[in-house]
């Protein structure tokens, strides 16, 4: 198959499938991460959103930001409405009443992901539907208010699990997703993020060439519940990839590559320090908060080396 | 000639959505609908049909994924029973708002707990406010019936609504009875090409589904919502006398069995209806005038024509197999906002039986009858509402 330039120079000459005058935050990550997928797709797409900021900021009636077919249901259950979709694209197809290729694609948070999504995700996973799920990760229930979520991480002070006096935020580790997902044994599984943006596309660009279920976490910076400047987002992204927070990887065929190894590897402190999420994590008493997690990445971030294809462990 | 089978209620609808060959139908396992599911994946496996079935894991996301299918742009099938139908709750409103003609079978089920299996008419009594059409059958054939007329009201152009087709659990879904299938090419040419409107599929033009409505407009949106419903009773009775042309057999809104010149009434849906029909030919025979009312199109309510049919009696029963604790049950509810703005109207009572399973017998039947009688000549005061067959433990 001709995958399509990912340079620059060509992409600016594209079509951008999401509108401008949706009402995303200025600086919003999973905007970004919108528009970066759907510019790394040459096919037509059907795409779906559960309930979420990028749900209720890209369509409102009588208004809509998407120049593509897109459909919203409800919040635990993109996964499957757009398994729907694709059910009936093979039926009408067999009928001979479609004839164009489609490639599906859902952009759900991890809200929708990881916690009330999983159930409806496990299943289409796991009965091969061929579309491809994007999760943009901000890490908490953010349209609500940057409630906790199963993908907030250590010690991030949220709404639901402030930083007080006697508790210091988010006490549990999050929720290994891609490993969830890999543990399905789906064709391709990745994890991304925007401030690393051609590998970010050359990872959907993979995907949507692989027929099968698809899965790729893309890091998605979110300014209000990190507490962050606006215009941090892709600063930010760069600094969880550069302390390892969030490695860049795939899992395609059951075999892990690490598609970005850092050329030095920053302590997570750096990661942390432009968000106000965390920052009473640098108070003299919760500073273990700090040093267990660190010690939590340098062990996750070993394991992925040993298990990796094209690390000298590996 | 008519050719005359014994089948369950299960297998009966398994057999018409054979003949319907949906595009998509997605279902999750749920006792007593499971069988008739089973049998549809047989007619799958052997390629009786070419329908893409979704063996999706709850009914939530079997819910989920006919809306995705429906809005996809073709005509879509599911079923389910009792819990499952609570589960899909939430969706339910989603299939309706978004106006997918998704038809349903709902295997009546009680809803738990305690846990129960057995039929009662908890589950779709609590969907009734969801935006679905609902229709509801008293054996086998009448639910063959109606299943194959659902498609054709759900995909009304000026309709596009999802429908249930209610049956009873176990009493009809498990047990078999005498029918009469339409042939598999008067029921293909009686359902008809599904016509697409607003199809996801259609990437020519493309739609988004399920926007954020704030309070400038859900409002409206949902007037609109119920002013379709308006609609509804002319699509089906029309449906109704297309089909009374290919099949012989008449539906309306209601049935009603010796009405006209009663002097009490029962009012009852589903199976139960079968039993009373024979009590109350037992009860003419011995000079009691005692017809009986029982609704097939639940969702919209014919408020009008039922008031019609019941204001001229004296007392009517409303035999409800739910209820609503601390209140009337619903079909109750219903029969008494028929009858409130007539001058004339009957002395209502509400009895609930059958709950889980409970057994109807022809002495509940006999003892609605003489209660009836005993309000009526003023012997015994009425009284609103009230559980019948009860065990006698103290």
């Amino acid at each position: 198959m001709t995958t399509s330039s990912l340079k620059l120079k060509d992409l600016v000459n594209k079509d951008i499938r999401l509108a401008p005058g949706h009402r995303m935050c200025q600086g919003c990550g999973a905007a970004i991460v919108v528009k970066m997928a759907l510019l790394a797709i040459d096919k037509p797409v059907v795409a779906c959103s559960p309930t979420g900021c990028l749900e209720v900021t890209t369509c409102i009636s009588d208004y809509t930001a998407w120049k593509i077919p897109w459909i919203h249901s409800a919040f635990e259950n993109a996964a499957v409405t757009l398994a729907g979709v694709e059910t009936m694209y093979r039926a009408l197809k067999k009928r001979g009443k479609i004839s164009q290729d489609m490639t599906f694609v859902v952009f759900a948070g991890d809200g929708g992901t990881y916690d009330i999504g999983l159930q409806s995700l496990s299943g289409v996973m796991e009965r091969g539907h061929d579309l491809l799920y994007i999760c943009y990760d901000n890490g908490a229930y953010m349209n609500t208010g940057t409630q906790r979520s199963g993908a907030t991480p250590l010690g991030a002070s949220t709404t639901t699990s402030p930083a007080g006096s006697a508790v210091p935020g988010k006490l549990q580790t999050r929720k290994d997703i891609v490993k969830i997902l890999a543990a399905h044994n789906i064709p391709y599984v990745a994890q991304a993020c925007p401030g690393h943006h051609p590998d970010l596309m050359r990872k959907v660009q993979k995907a949507v060439s692989i027929s099968g279920p698809k899965f790729i976490n893309i890091l998605s910076p979110c300014h209000r519940g990190w507490r962050s400047k606006a215009d941090d987002a892709i600063t930010i992204s760069k600094l969880a990839v550069s302390s390892c927070f969030w490695p860049l990887y795939e899992i395609e065929q059951g075999v892990t590559r690490l598609t970005h190894v850092p050329k030095e590897k920053i302590p997570l402190e750096q990661f942390l320090r432009p968000q106000g999420r965390f920052s009473h994590l640098f108070r003299p008493e919760n500073e273990w908060i700090i040093r267990e997690a660190q010690k939590q990445i340098d062990a996750e971030w070993d394991l992925l080396n040993k298990n990796s294809c094209n690390t000298e462990n590996g | 000639m008519k050719k005359m089978t014994a089948v369950t209620g299960n297998e009966a609808l398994a057999e018409a959505l054979r003949q319907i060959n949906p595009d998509v139908c997605a279902a999750y396992p749920i006792t007593p609908q499971t069988d008739m599911m089973q049998r549809f994946a047989d007619f799958v496996a052997d390629g009786l049909v070419d329908t893409e079935m979704m063996l999706v894991e709850s009914e939530h996301s079997a819910m989920s994924a006919c809306i995705g299918a429906s809005a996809g742009g073709g005509r879509v099938a599911t079923a389910t029973s009792g819990p499952g139908l609570a589960l899909m709750w939430e969706m339910l409103y989603v299939a309706s708002g978004m106006r997918c003609p998704i038809v349903m079978p709902v295997i009546n089920r009680a809803l738990s707990a305690p846990l129960n299996i057995h039929c009662d008419h908890s589950d779709a009594m609590g969907a009734r406010d969801s935006g679905w059409i609902q229709l509801w059958s008293e054996n086998a054939q009448e639910a063959y019936d109606n299943l194959i007329m659902a498609f054709r009201i759900a995909e009304h152009a000026g309709i596009r609504l999802p429908v249930m087709v209610c049956m009873d659990g176990f009493i009809i879904s498990h047990s078999v009875g005498v029918m009469d299938f339409l042939s598999d090419d008067k029921v293909q040419r009686f359902v008809g090409d599904f016509t697409p409107q607003e199809a996801l599929l259609d990437i020519e033009r493309p739609v988004s589904y399920g926007p954020l409505i704030v309070t400038d407009q859900y409002h409206e949106y949902k007037k609109a919502q119920n002013e379709i419903m308006d609609s509804v009773f002319a699509v089906t009775e029309a449906v109704a006398s297309e089909f009374e042309y290919l099949s012989g057999r008449r539906y309306g809104l209601f049935e009603s069995y010796r009405l006209e010149d009663a002097e009490i009434g029962i009012v009852v849906l589903n199976s139960a209806a079968g039993t009373c029909k024979d009590i109350i030919d037992e009860a003419r025979e011995n000079g009691v005038k005692v017809g009986l009312l029982k609704p097939r199109l639940f969702r919209p309510f014919p408020y009008t024509a039922v008031a019609d049919a019941l204001s001229h009696l004296k007392a009517v029963c409303v035999l409800d197999r739910s209820d609503s604790f601390g209140a009337f049950a619903p079909l109750f509810a219903e029969i008494a906002a028929s009858l409130y703005p007539r001058e004339q109207r009957p002395v209502l009572l509400n009895r609930i039986y059958g709950l889980g399973g409970r057994d109807f017998m022809p002495e509940h039947v006999e003892a609605v009858i003489n209660e009836m009688m005993d309000v009526v000549s003023r012997r015994i005061a009425a009284m609103p509402k009230k559980y019948i067959s009860l065990r006698q433990y103290y």
